[in-house]
């Protein structure tokens, strides 16, 4: 890539165009894990916004020192590196959260978009570019996961970030494992119909890995 | 002791499935099950790498890790020996009985981006498990998550034929219906708590 890099490119990319877990299906585990109610969803995205930031950067200040042969495992030993730190430091401060979701925390090492975005971006682009991009992407997670967790919990439980709104359970399955896959599912579609209605896209979903 | 082990195998196949009921490795559960052949596929490569990978990995965890303080590094460690068993897999596969690499390799690369072959031992590490009950818990998922692939593989395979809205075509659709037999799978909770 040339040296003039097109920072809000990289972001909409990571937001809209390239959207981790509508777009790419990629990672989904999580975003269907965690997402019953707003305040995991949103804890977990930031924890994947750091972590692809970090392993971003650091990928791309040693892209000039690691064998490509080597590479893949090498990625793996960086990513499992800023993940360990994350899950320490998050079961140190947020120690409630933490019982719920810290087997996912840990999982992020086996994220596809960590990885994935290491290998296309970072592997060969500067330090800066690399850390935008992992943000954005990042964001793009922590976006989708909010929605989610918006969703579930509004109509799970009837409150929002724990606050309760309407003093009622109007479909308690949302909250429940089944109701993460049908959010997921009716969010996926809808947002296929938008996309194809409005903005003239195919308004079909990439095949999913 | 029996009875634990017993307990483990079966909650973990069919009560906490790994699919339904703790939303990992989903994104091999949507990739494979395209097809019926590539999720048996799956299937058989699966639950014999998870029951080795963990076994291994108990063996690390129990009489390197906890004798030098290394519990903290559990992550890096897990995913370095899996990644490496599976390469070592992969090469000796290729070498003693090619038939079957050609048939199976495939699987192999995916797996190791399978959060549930990490899981395992992190849970094995997380609970203190014995060895035997170790592998009754990599077994267990191993089967439950060959459970998962050939039922949604058999079902996505009917609709193939089936008049879907185009907004819902491919992954959504797939979804709902992974919502739907988790809601089968919830009969079976509370039928053993661990």
């Amino acid at each position: 890539m040339s040296d003039s890099v097109n920072y809000g490119t990289i972001v909409k990319n990571g937001i809209f165009g390239e959207n981790p877990v509508f777009r790419l299906a990629l990672s989904l585990c999580p975003a269907v894990a965690v997402t019953s109610g707003v305040k995991n969803g949103f804890l977990m995205g930031v924890a994947v916004l750091f972590v692809m930031t970090m392993v971003n950067g650091t990928v791309s200040l040693l892209r000039n020192y690691i064998n490509p042969k080597v590479r893949i495992p090498s990625y793996m030993f960086i990513i499992a590196t800023w993940v360990t730190v994350t899950d320490q430091v998050m079961a140190a401060t947020q120690r409630a959260v933490y019982k719920d979701m810290g087997l996912y925390i840990m999982l992020i090492v086996a994220f596809a978009i960590v990885l994935s975005r290491a290998e296309m971006f970072a592997s060969r682009n500067k330090l800066l570019p690399s850390m935008v991009d992992g943000a954005a992407m990042g964001l793009g997670f922590l976006l989708a996961l909010v929605l989610l967790g918006v969703f579930r919990e509004f109509l799970g439980k009837g409150s929002l970030w724990g606050y309760p709104i309407l003093g009622q359970k109007p479909l308690l399955i949302m909250i429940l494992p089944t109701g993460g896959f049908f959010a997921m599912g009716l969010m996926m579609g809808w947002l296929n119909w938008l996309d194809r209605k409005f903005f003239g896209g195919t308004g079909a979903s990439s095949g999913g890995h | 002791m029996f009875e634990k082990v017993l307990t483990i195998f079966i909650a973990s196949a069919l009560i906490n499935n790994f699919v339904f009921s703790r939303y990992l490795g989903l994104c091999i559960f949507f990739g494979v099950t395209k097809r019926m052949e590539t999720a048996v596929g799956m299937s058989f490569t699966f639950t014999a790498v998870m029951l080795i990978g963990a076994a291994l990995n108990w063996v690390i965890y129990e009489y390197v890790m906890i004798p030098l303080h290394l519990g903290f590094l559990k992550i890096v460690i897990f995913i370095g020996v899996v990644a490496a068993f599976v390469q070592a897999a992969d090469t000796i596969m290729k070498k003693v009985t090619p038939a079957l690499y050609y048939k199976l390799g495939i699987y192999l690369a995916l797996i190791v981006t399978n959060c549930i072959i990490l899981a395992v031992p992190l849970i094995n590490a997380d609970e203190h498990y014995g060895l035997f009950e170790s592998m009754a818990l990599a077994v267990g998922s191993g089967l439950g998550f060959s459970l998962a692939l050939i039922i949604m593989a058999s079902i996505r395979e009917k609709l193939e034929l089936a008049d879907v809205p185009i907004s819902f075509r491919g992954l959504p659709i797939s979804f709902v219906l992974t919502g739907l037999i988790a809601l089968a799978f919830l009969g079976f909770s509370g039928m053993i708590t661990l």
